[in-house]
């Protein structure tokens, strides 16, 4: 299992904290957006694929050709602003 | 070197800080920190509060790399990174970032270089409240251009 996790705008967009995705086979991060649009709404498509949007696998940041592994921890989050 | 990092809720002490690294080690000869507030104008006027959220475990270990980079471009004895998370009103300290050197330059260099990439890297959210609603902050333009100059080589 992959264990996505939204942060800020994106989890309020998409209504969701976490998801546990099964998937057959590793994939990669634009491939499994492209899973969470098919198996979630397009809506999740939409919103995980706008140009502006950060991954990070095992919470380091990847960039969306990265490939995801079982038991990997895959989080979504717009730009940061911290500080 | 010896690295402070936490992400509390709870408002921090800005001179137990400063005086904790001022005592890391008799090298140290210069103690720089910056404090971060939170304005009641951001891009929107009239911010009565803020909120902010962090990805946890994420966040310390972004903060981790960007000490780490500082320390190996100037010699740093010990930094501190305090990062507020949770709701905060206007005139609220949010950051500290101290650093101990022992040269004043290398202090100043190292604490200016952390606040800059915090701003960019750091895995936190804002969310402002205004009479008109809610709102998501987006990245300033600016903070990415200041952050860039150190990489760049112009710094």
């Amino acid at each position: 299992m992959i264990n996505v996790i939204l942060f800020a705008s994106i989890r309020e967009t998409l209504g969701t904290q976490d998801l546990q995705v099964s998937v057959p086979q590793p994939l990669s991060v634009a491939a499994l957006v492209q899973h969470l649009g098919q198996t979630q709404s397009v809506q999740w498509c939409e919103e995980l694929g706008r140009d502006n949007v950060l991954v990070a696998i095992n919470q380091a940041m990847v960039s969306f050709d990265h490939v995801v592994q079982c038991d990997d921890e895959v989080a979504f989050f717009p730009p940061v602003t911290g500080g | 070197m010896t690295t402070i990092i936490r992400v509390q809720a709870q408002v921090f002490d800005p001179g137990a800080e400063i005086h904790q690294l001022g005592v890391v080690s008799r090298q140290v000869g210069a103690v720089t920190s910056f404090i971060g507030l939170v304005r009641d104008i951001n891009e929107q006027a009239g911010v009565s509060g803020l909120y902010l959220e962090h990805y946890p475990g994420m966040t310390e270990k972004q903060i981790a790399l960007i000490i780490h980079e500082a320390a190996q471009r100037w010699q740093v004895l010990a930094a501190t990174v305090i990062h507020r998370i949770g709701a905060l009103v206007p005139a609220d300290p949010i950051v500290f970032v101290g650093v101990a050197s022992q040269h004043r330059g290398d202090a100043f260099h190292a604490c200016e270089y952390i606040i800059d990439f915090l701003k960019t890297r750091a895995t936190f959210w804002k969310k402002e409240q205004t009479q008109t609603g809610d709102r998501w902050l987006t990245t300033r333009d600016s903070d990415v251009d200041t952050a860039a100059q150190w990489t760049s080589g112009s710094r």
